[in-house]
């Protein structure tokens, strides 16, 4: 996959930090991971010294922990709470304004306001990240109408892919095929070695980039180690769903009674959507300042978790913890096929470590879909 | 609400028992107080002056809960004078904090307390406004925050019915980007049965929700109650996380007596 004017190079780790310095020079504002509330988390990155050299984390079912593990390494950890999405399908954001304020006289007149948004390099994406990055170019860009307010932000933004070496116990991107090695979606790859990173280009952009760096050539048994390391994370994984497609089985066990056991743990909260990085759903509101002379219409995340998310004419359509999980899971890992062509699950495995009591998609897939209760 | 725009809609701010903190949730407008003044007449408004109870009023915010014989008459005299009737914070909502001794004896808490207690007139429950008279917009909290009552306020003037918050705090805690404290430090967090409106203040803080907005829809108290368990708190400690700020609302209620340590004294105050 790599770009046919790039060459695979090694990028020793006393020169990172000249990388943040190239593609800050080139206009960008580097956005990386860094220690934040305990966790994992991409902010704009300054210098590669807040990056969370030496730190790794353990997943579990509703448990995350962060710990210093002693190694010199940026990236040796599994995805925190979040990643692209909300760089690009903010959690709350101003779509326009009305006021009854007007130049022209008119009673009422409206303002569009779409973001003005510098160009950002997001360093350290990781497979599962650009596979549901991927998803959301669809869902919001090709589909008749481009969501300005998305297109705004995606389209500056140049992306630096991590190759994935240190799985969580909740991840399973082997099984849903997105992961750990990066494939595609991305401008530069890195993949990390004890004293620096194999680097790569996949577009012009990065290529422009990865020349003006001042590299070494890299040699075959990195490469190795590389490739090594990557197919050992794949092989370390443990989850998995049953099939890429769990459209038919989904179907077929829609009155299951595992829905209703799954119902009995859900809190109906809505983290395993927040987490998701392909979930999309939205509501709209208005927020009128008080004198009423002009207000703002917002969208922001909403759930299918949420009672008003299935809400039409005076009633809640799914009124149940067990409804709002079935269309939670019926549509991600079933409907999403026939919607984008794939499933909408890129196994990064967040909603089973941000479930607050820690229910578990790849086991309640594997129930449901059995099929040995279904009616 | 109010259509000649000449006629300024008149609003009244009425107090039962309570802290007087949802009524801060006014005063602490700022500039925005200047302008509700000009939209709307403050008729009855003890705290900051205004005292009429007896006007009619297009709207009748209530802070506090019933808790006195009195309370329970001049509650029907302000819902027959008021066209919309809010009540706002945990009190008002749910019964407040002081709903706790709907748990003990009345006779036994008084004579621990009061020097004289036979002055004092008090029922044995606190209750919510909405057990007694019909209420027509709920806004929980402890305290209200001054955005919703400023959101509450603009839908009425523009004859719109104010958005009711119900999702769970969570929600509004992943918009900002918190990282979750129960998943990521083990902080017994509330946030999952808890209505949001609070701006998510307490994880925003890496501590744990304690729910003084009270219970969200469709909540699942026990489930929480026993990841809490998990957590490693004792029964006792994880009911005291539901028999706290809104002990009285009945999905809360529920489970705190539930998961109560049958040796726990019902006349024990210090539980």
């Amino acid at each position: 996959m790599t770009n046919k004017n790039s060459k695979v190079e090694f990028l020793p780790r006393s020169h990172f930090q000249e990388l943040i310095e190239h593609l800050q020079q080139a206009g960008y504002t580097c956005v990386g991971p860094q220690v934040h509330e305990h966790a994992i988390h991409y902010a704009e990155l300054a210098h590669a010294d807040f990056l969370p050299q030496g730190m790794s984390e353990e997943q579990s079912p509703g448990q995350y922990r962060l710990h210093e593990a002693g190694h010199d390494r940026y990236f040796a950890w599994a995805n925190g709470p979040q990643a692209l999405k909300p760089l690009l399908f903010t959690p709350r954001e101003a779509l326009w304004q009305s006021s009854n304020n007007c130049e022209d006289n008119a009673s009422l007149c409206f303002k569009e306001l779409i973001p003005e948004q510098r160009p950002l390099a997001v360093i350290g994406a990781r497979a599962c990240d650009l596979a549901a990055l991927y998803i959301h170019d669809k869902h919001f860009l090709q589909h008749g109408y481009r969501d300005p307010y998305y297109l705004a932000r995606r389209k500056n933004m140049l992306l630096i892919a991590v190759n994935c070496t240190h799985p969580a116990d909740t991840c399973f991107c082997a099984s849903t095929g997105d992961g750990p090695r990066a494939t595609y979606g991305y401008d530069l790859l890195l993949n990390e070695l004890d004293d620096g990173f194999i680097i790569e280009s996949h577009s012009e952009k990065g290529v422009a980039i990865q020349t003006q760096l001042n590299l070494q050539a890299a040699e075959a048994s990195q490469l190795e180690q590389a490739n090594d390391a990557v197919e050992q994370a794949a092989a370390r994984q443990t989850r998995g769903l049953p099939a890429q497609n769990l459209s038919q089985p989904l179907l077929d066990n829609l009155h299951h009674p595992h829905w209703e056991e799954v119902a009995q743990r859900c809190l109906s909260c809505g983290n395993c959507t927040a987490v998701c990085p392909t979930c999309f759903c939205h509501s709209e509101l208005d927020e009128p300042v008080l004198d009423g002379s002009h207000s703002v219409h917002y969208r922001q995340w909403d759930s299918c978790f949420c009672q008003k998310h299935s809400y039409i004419h005076g009633m809640t359509i799914r009124d149940t913890a067990g409804l709002r999980y079935r269309q939670w899971m019926t549509h991600k890992l079933g409907s999403w096929h026939e919607q984008f062509g794939r499933s909408g699950c890129v196994g990064c495995g967040r909603c089973i470590t941000w479930c607050p009591v820690g229910i578990d998609i790849t086991e309640e897939a594997k129930v449901i879909c059995s099929g040995d209760q279904h009616d | 609400m109010a259509t000649d725009k000449n006629i300024k809609p008149k609003v009244a701010v009425h107090k039962f028992s309570s802290c007087d903190g949802c009524q801060l949730a006014f005063l602490n407008m700022g500039e925005n107080l200047l302008t509700l003044s000009t939209l709307v007449d403050i008729t009855h408004f003890a705290e900051a002056g205004p005292v009429d109870e007896d006007t009619p009023v297009e709207i009748a915010f209530i802070e506090g809960s019933l808790a006195s014989p009195d309370d329970l008459e001049r509650i029907k005299h302000i819902r027959s004078n008021s066209r919309f009737v809010v009540s706002i914070g945990a009190c008002a909502t749910s019964g407040g904090v002081q709903a706790l001794r709907n748990m003990a004896n009345t006779k036994d808490w008084i004579a621990a307390v009061y020097a004289s207690p036979e002055y004092i007139h008090s029922l044995d429950c606190s209750t919510p406004i909405s057990d007694h008279i019909k209420v027509d917009l709920e806004l929980w909290g402890c305290p209200v925050s001054s955005w919703q009552m400023l959101q509450a306020v603009r839908s009425l003037l523009f004859g719109a019915k104010p958005e009711v918050l119900n999702d769970k705090v969570c929600q509004e805690c992943k918009r900002q980007q918190h990282v979750c404290v129960l998943v990521a430090k083990g902080e017994p967090c509330m946030g999952p049965v808890t209505r949001t409106g609070c701006g998510a203040i307490c994880p925003a803080m890496g501590r744990a929700c304690y729910s003084c907005y009270g219970p969200a829809e469709m909540v699942n108290p026990e489930s929480l109650n026993q990841r809490f368990l998990g957590l490693g708190l004792l029964s006792s400690e994880a009911s005291r996380r539901f028999l706290f700020i809104n002990s009285g609302a009945p999905e809360f209620h529920k489970q705190g007596l539930k998961c109560k340590p049958a040796s726990s004294d019902d006349g024990n105050l210090d539980g």
